[in-house]
C-alpha cells in the first residue's frame, strides 16, 4: 500500500548536476543495477544545467495505450511500471510516444524499463531512493503541506502538450497560482535553419544559460539576460 | 461493437475449425476415445475464448498497425520501398528469412529470456518446453489425431496411426515404448523443475515480490502445479497402487486441465499468443533501420524510422491523443521530437514558468 498522504515533487530548476540520484536509483529492488532515472543537460551548448527526469505517471499513460502487446500496466495506486517481461516485444512505441521521453529500451533484454517509483519501497511507505539521496530538493517526496511551507513554488499535475492535456500523478513545482504547466515547443525549435539560442528568448527558462557562472565570464554586464519570467507566468501580473 | 462482432466471430470460427479438425483427423470419429470427451469439450471452449481475446487484442490500434505492418513487409521482395512510399536505399532480406529466424530465436530457443537471465532462461525452457510437448501429445490423443493398437494380433508389437497413416511401430518392451508411455510423466518433471525455479523467485526476489500480484503472477503457478501433480498421481496410482483413486484423480485432472486451459486467454500465459506480435516487431525494425530515418526537429538526432515515427503518430490519432502544436512558426507534431529534447523541453519549460 503507498502512503496516500505522500506525493512526489519535481523542479529540476534546482538541480545541482550531482548524480546522486542516478547512483541512488540503480539500488532500486525492482531494477536492480539499472538507473532509471534520467539526467539530462538542459542544452549543454550554452550551460551546463541539468535535471533529472523521473516517470510522471500520466493518469491516462500514452506509453501504455500504444503498446501493441498490453506489456504496461497502471496499478491502483496509479503507478504505471516496466512493461511486464513476458508481454514486452521490444517495439519502442512506449519510448517514442511519451510526453516526457521517460522509458527506456533495453535493446540488450528485449525489455522496456521505465521509473516505477521505487515500488518495493513505496508500497511499503518509503521514499523513492532518488528522493531520499537529493540534496538541493529538485527531487522531493513528502508532504504536500510540507512542501508548500518550504518553496514558494505551487505543485501541479497538469501538463498542456499543445492540444493534449495531460494529468499525472507526480507533480512539477511551477510559479505561483499556476494551475497547469503550459508546454511549449515551437518556442525552443531551430527555425528556418537557425540553432535554437535561449538568449534569443525573453529568458527562455533554461535554468542557468543567461546567467550561470560559466557564462558570466564571458558576458559583459549589460548583455546579461533579465530576470523574468516567460509570457505564460502568472506570478507578476 | 464492430470488434466485438468480429471477435465472436472469430471464437466461433475457431470452434468450427476445431470441430472439423477432430471430425476429420479421428476418422469420422472412430478414434475419438469417449472418455476423453470431457477434454475435447474444454478444448472448444477454450479454442473459442483464445479466437475471440486474441481478436479483440490485435483489433487495438497500435496492435493491428503491428499485425497489418508485418504481413506488408511480410510479402514485400527485398529492395523495394517501403510502405511510407519512400524509398530504402538498402537491400534488406527478404521477409520469410528474417520471421523464419525471429521464429527459431525467439519462441524455439528464447533467447531474448538468457540475455534477461541465464536462471531464468533455464526455468522458463523447463516450463514452455514442458507444457509444449505435454500438449503436442494430449490434444492429438485427444482429438483422436493418433491412436496406438495392436500390430496384426500381436499383443506385444504396437502400431502407431496417426490421422490414419501408420507411421511407427514397436515393441512394448523396447526402450522406444517407455519413452513414449512416459513421454508425458517426463514432461510433467521438466515442468515441476521449471515450478520451482519459479516458486524460488517469487518468494525471494525483492522485485518480484513487490510488483506481483496473485491472480496474474501466483494463479497459473497454482493451476500448472495442479495439473502436473494431478498428472502424476495417475501414474502413481496405476503403477504402484494397484490403480486405487485412479477414478477421482482423472476427474480431478481433467477439472484442473480445463482450467488451465480457460485461464489462458484473461491471464498473463496469454503472452504465448501475444508474442506473435515479435515476429511483426522484428521485421519491422529491421526494414526501419535500412529505411528512411527520422531526425529529431530540434537537435537533428537520428532517433527512430520515419515508417515508426509516421505510425505513431496514425495509432495516436486513433488512440485520441492530440499532441500537435501550432502557433505562429507553424505546426508541428511532438513526435518529431526526439525523447531527449523533450527531456529538456520539460526543464525548459518549467525554468520559463518560474523565471530561472
Amino acid at each position: 500500500m503507498t502512503n496516500g498522504d505522500l506525493e512526489f515533487f519535481l523542479d529540476p530548476s534546482r538541480c545541482i548536476g550531482c548524480q546522486a540520484c542516478v547512483q541512488a536509483c540503480a539500488e532500486c529492488g525492482t531494477h536492480r543495477g539499472q538507473a532509471m532515472i534520467h539526467l539530462e543537460y538542459v542544452h549543454r551548448p550554452t550551460g551546463v544545467q541539468t535535471a533529472p527526469v523521473v516517470c510522471m505517471h500520466c493518469e491516462d499513460p500514452t506509453c501504455a495505450r500504444v503498446c501493441p502487446a498490453d506489456a504496461i500496466k497502471q496499478d491502483d495506486h496509479g503507478i504505471v511500471h516496466s512493461a511486464a517481461k513476458p508481454r514486452c516485444v521490444a517495439c519502442s512505441n512506449c519510448v517514442i510516444a511519451c510526453p516526457f521521453g521517460v522509458p527506456k529500451m533495453k535493446t540488450e533484454l528485449d525489455l522496456m524499463m521505465k521509473c516505477d517509483m521505487c515500488y518495493d519501497r513505496t508500497s511499503v511507505g518509503k521514499k523513492p531512493m532518488c528522493a531520499t539521496v537529493c540534496p538541493s530538493g529538485a527531487l522531493y517526496y513528502g508532504r504536500r503541506e510540507d512542501i508548500a511551507a518550504m518553496r514558494r513554488e505551487t505543485p501541479v499535475n497538469e501538463f498542456q502538450f499543445g492540444r493534449q492535456t495531460v494529468r499525472t500523478k507526480v507533480n512539477m513545482m511551477t510559479a505561483p497560482d499556476m494551475r497547469a504547466l503550459p508546454f511549449e515547443v515551437l518556442d525552443f525549435l531551430p527555425w528556418e535553419g537557425k540553432d535554437f539560442d535561449p538568449f534569443e528568448l525573453t529568458r527562455a527558462g533554461a535554468p542557468d544559460v543567461a546567467a550561470s557562472a560559466v557564462w558570466e565570464d564571458f558576458l559583459p554586464a549589460s548583455e546579461e539576460a533579465p530576470a523574468r519570467c516567460g509570457s505564460h507566468c502568472q506570478c507578476h501580473p | 461493437m464492430r470488434s466485438r462482432s468480429a471477435a465472436l466471430i472469430a471464437g466461433a470460427a475457431l470452434v468450427l475449425a476445431t470441430l472439423a479438425a477432430i471430425a476429420i483427423g479421428s476418422g469420422g470419429m472412430r478414434h475419438f476415445d469417449p472418455a476423453l470427451t470431457g477434454y475435447a469439450l474444454g478444448s472448444l471452449m477454450a479454442a473459442f475464448a483464445v479466437g475471440y481475446r486474441f481478436t479483440v487484442w490485435a483489433q487495438r490500434p497500435p496492435s493491428r498497425m503491428y499485425f497489418k505492418r508485418g504481413l506488408q513487409l511480410l510479402f514485400r521482395r527485398a529492395g523495394k520501398s517501403a510502405p511510407t512510399e519512400k524509398p530504402a536505399p538498402i537491400p534488406v532480406p527478404h521477409g520469410a528469412g528474417t520471421l523464419g529466424f525471429a521464429l527459431a530465436r525467439n519462441f524455439v530457443a528464447q533467447e531474448f529470456i538468457r540475455r534477461r537471465g541465464l536462471v531464468r532462461w533455464m526455468m522458463h525452457l523447463c516450463l514452455s518446453g514442458g507444457c509444449t510437448l505435454a500438449f503436442a501429445i494430449t490434444f492429438p490423443l485427444v482429438f483422436g489425431w493418433i491412436h496406438f493398437e495392436p500390430l496384426g494380433g500381436d499383443a506385444e508389437m504396437y502400431r502407431v496411426v496417426a490421422l490414419g497413416v501408420n507411421v511407427d511401430s514397436f515393441s512394448v518392451h523396447s526402450v522406444k515404448a517407455f519413452v513414449m508411455f512416459n513421454l508425458l510423466n517426463i514432461s510433467a518433471v521438466l515442468v515441476l523443475i521449471g515450478l520451482v525455479m519459479a516458486a524460488w523467485r517469487r518468494l525471494t526476489d525483492a522485485g518480484e515480490r513487490a510488483t506481483q500480484t496473485f491472480t496474474e503472477d501466483i494463479v497459473p503457478l497454482l493451476l500448472i502445479f495442479a495439473v502436473t501433480a494431478t498428472g502424476l498421481a495417475l501414474t502413481v496410482s496405476y503403477k504402484f497402487l494397484a490403480g486405487r483413486g485412479h477414478g477421482l484423480w482423472a476427474i480431478v485432472h481433467m477439472v484442473a486441465v480445463v482450467s488451465l486451459l480457460l485461464y489462458i486467454p484473461f491471464s498473463k500465459l496469454f503472452h504465448m499468443f501475444q508474442r506473435t506480435c515479435s515476429l511483426c516487431v522484428s521485421r519491422y525494425k529491421k526494414v526501419g533501420a535500412t529505411g528512411p530515418r527520422a531526425h529529431c526537429i530540434r537537435c537533428g538526432e537520428d532517433f527512430a524510422s520515419q515508417m515508426h515515427v509516421d505510425d505513431l503518430k496514425t495509432v495516436l490519432d486513433e488512440l485520441g491523443f492530440n499532441y500537435r502544436f501550432s502557433g505562429a512558426q507553424g505546426e508541428v507534431h511532438y513526435q518529431d521530437v526526439c525523447p531527449a529534447c523533450r527531456r529538456g523541453l520539460l526543464a525548459l519549460n518549467q525554468g520559463r514558468t518560474i523565471g530561472r
